[in-house]
């Protein structure tokens, strides 16, 4: 018999993706964590490592699930879309969506049930605002393919892009309230804070936002 | 009554005495602690038979308990005492495998109403001094994990590592993780579902009228009247052999190819290759496996439903849980599909359970779990070495 992977602990790798190292600084140690859309398990692995986390993974594709199993994450294959409903309110401190929203096809729905899921949920989303976008698009007429978007318009999985502003009106829209939000530019660099929304719109490639429900606890001391 | 041939004889003989004294330990529970079944009645005394492999260590955390399928046993990885044949789960089990009984201390019983050494309706009555048959009360799937559980105190075990079975073996697991959730550290249930669907009802149905319908079965009485229903026990396992592989699986092996001969014959013989398998498969089966038993067992089955104790909530059967669960499917198992193992998942979810969810691609059904699969096999071992580093044991030898 040879099973691959048999014994073997795989580690995170050495220079994580940014919005993950982003993510993991917002989580505090030891909290529990679901990971919607996990992949190959890189952030849970990283917050595990980095935070002691318990974390939990929900992913589509099955050989990413498998791998992640395989290598001792908590994971199950499933869609965003569909198996949120499942689990209880508030049964994980974090709720998050890396790069995942933009792929599901009921983003405001997800987003609902992540904010029900955990008492916080951490959504991190490629910027459709970045000026090369807008450049791309103005200048040649066609959707942009490019790094951060590299797939042809007929064959990306992602079915509702959203630009910075677009998403802070989401949040606005399901009551929740944004504790953080970072952007980054194309080199990785995080944008300066007192920057307006419009700036970290145009300069920001990708996005991170921290966010909370409303909280419950507030209209049981209003009554 | 005539006497039957010896070659039919022998392997029966070889059968009954491993029903009353198993080539395996046995564990026996006297008169007075009885097993309260689900039925309301009390079975005492009672015997389960079991095979360990590995070793327990001190602090006895390192027990893992496999559940068998329906027609298995004990003999989880060693040869069959009857067949000779390899451990059923032999690619599994086993130095350096998955589970690692270099690492772990592996125990695998024959459950109750089974014919390999546990009590079942082919042991002694005590009341009677024959065969029990007919006489034997309605099992359910918690009664053979309450018969387990015994097991597991008679060997001083308090918690086990990990409780792993697939198809009725997962059955097993899920009453295992529903009933003593603070003996189960970690959970596998395997190709597998929380209740028996319609359609497995209805294939049981099938092969318990097939042995019933054999004028040799004799009203459950063919022990004592020297007969063996053969033929009916042969076409039930015939029947669910079929429903354990896939139309693919049994397509790229047989297709549509001849066995030994060049020409169909026009007659009823076993011209195709599929038909020839099957009767191999009926006729084997029998020398293997008490007639009774196979009713008890299948009956079993169709009795299980774990909402039934849980207020109709599956959820309910895990609330409270701590155990951490790793499911598995096969993506061509029609017998106990995806879906079913779904439903699992989400009741642990709904209950925030800790749970590991893999579907594996594979065409040969059922039965895949099994098989040498290798992505089935990485999972098992992944989701067991880490469940070891948070439950204290060792890491495997390769982990620096």
């Amino acid at each position: 018999m040879n099973a691959p992977d048999v014994g073997k602990i795989v580690r995170a790798p050495k220079t994580p993706r940014l919005d993950h190292v982003l993510i993991t600084e917002m989580v505090e140690a030891g909290s529990r964590v679901l990971d919607v859309g996990c992949g190959d398990g890189e952030l849970l692995q990283l917050l595990t490592e980095r935070k002691g986390v318990d974390g939990r993974g929900v992913e589509l594709q099955r050989d990413k699930v498998n791998a992640c199993v395989a290598r001792g994450l908590s994971v199950i294959q499933g869609d965003a879309d569909r198996d949120l409903d499942n689990y209880p309110d508030q049964a994980f401190d974090y709720a998050i969506l890396s790069l995942t929203i933009q792929a599901t096809r009921q983003p405001k729905t997800v987003l609902e049930n992540l904010l029900r899921i955990g008492r916080r949920a951490i959504v991190s989303f490629p910027n459709f605002g970045h000026w090369h976008v807008r450049t791309k698009l103005l200048f040649t007429g066609r959707m942009p393919v490019n790094d951060n978007l590299p797939d042809a318009w007929y064959l990306t999985p992602n079915a509702h892009l959203c630009t910075i502003r677009d998403f802070a009106d989401l949040c606005a829209l399901v009551n929740a309230d944004v504790e953080q939000a970072v952007a980054f530019n194309a080199y990785g660099a995080r944008l300066p804070i007192r920057w307006s929304l419009s700036m970290q719109n145009l300069f920001g490639e990708k996005a991170v936002f921290l966010l909370h429900g409303p909280k419950p606890e507030a209209t049981t001391s209003l009554t | 009554m005539t006497a039957a041939p010896p070659d039919l004889i022998a392997p029966v003989t070889r059968r009954y005495s491993e029903v009353h004294s198993p080539s395996s330990p046995v564990a026996r529970f006297d008169a007075s602690a009885p097993l309260r079944l689900a039925c309301q009645q009390d079975l005492a005394p009672f015997s389960i038979a079991y095979e360990t492999y590995g070793e327990l260590n001190a602090a006895k955390s390192n027990a893992i308990l496999i559940c068998h399928a329906l027609t298995a046993d004990q003999y989880v990885a060693s040869p069959h005492p009857i067949t000779g044949k390899p451990g059923w789960w032999d690619n599994m089990v086993g130095p350096g495998k998955p589970i690692d009984t270099d690492r772990f201390y592996v125990i695998c019983s024959n459950v109750l109403g089974g014919c390999m050494g546990s009590t079942g309706p082919a042991s002694i009555d005590p009341k009677t001094n024959a065969p029990y048959g007919l006489n034997f009360p309605l099992i359910t799937l918690g009664d053979m994990v309450e018969a387990q559980a015994r097991l597991i105190d008679y060997l001083g075990i308090d918690q086990l590592f990990a409780v792993i079975g697939g198809s009725m073996g997962g059955m097993q697991v899920l009453e295992w993780a529903s009933r003593f959730k603070d003996r189960v550290f970690a959970a596998v249930p395997i190709a597998t579902a929380a209740w028996h669907s319609s359609q497995n009802i209805a294939f049981h149905e099938v092969g318990r009228q097939a042995v019933m319908a054999d004028p040799e079965w004799k009203g459950g009485n063919y022990h004592a009247a020297g007969t063996v229903p053969r033929n009916g026990l042969a076409v039930a396992r015939m029947a669910a052999h079929i429903t354990y592989l896939s139309e693919e699986a049994l397509h790229r092996k047989f297709g549509r190819n001849l066995q030994d001969r060049s020409e169909k014959t026009f007659s009823f013989s076993a011209d195709f290759q599929v038909e020839s398998y099957l009767r191999h498969q009926g006729s084997t089966f029998v020398d293997r496996f008490d007639a009774n038993s196979y009713l008890y067992i299948t009956r079993a089955l169709d009795y299980f439903d774990l909402r039934e104790n849980a207020g109709g909530v599956l959820a309910n059967a895990f609330r409270g849980t701590k155990t951490r669960f790793c499911v598995v499917s096969f993506t061509s198992d029609w017998l106990y599909p995806t879906r079913e193992s779904r439903e699992i998942v989400q009741a642990l979810n709904a209950v925030a359970a800790n749970v590991s969810f893999v579907e594996i691609e594979s065409d040969k059904g059922h039965d895949a779990f099994l098989l040498e699969e290798p992505t089935f096999f990485a999972t098992i071992s992944g989701f067991l070495n880490a469940a070891a580093v948070k439950r204290g044991l060792a890491a495997p030898k390769e982990v620096s």
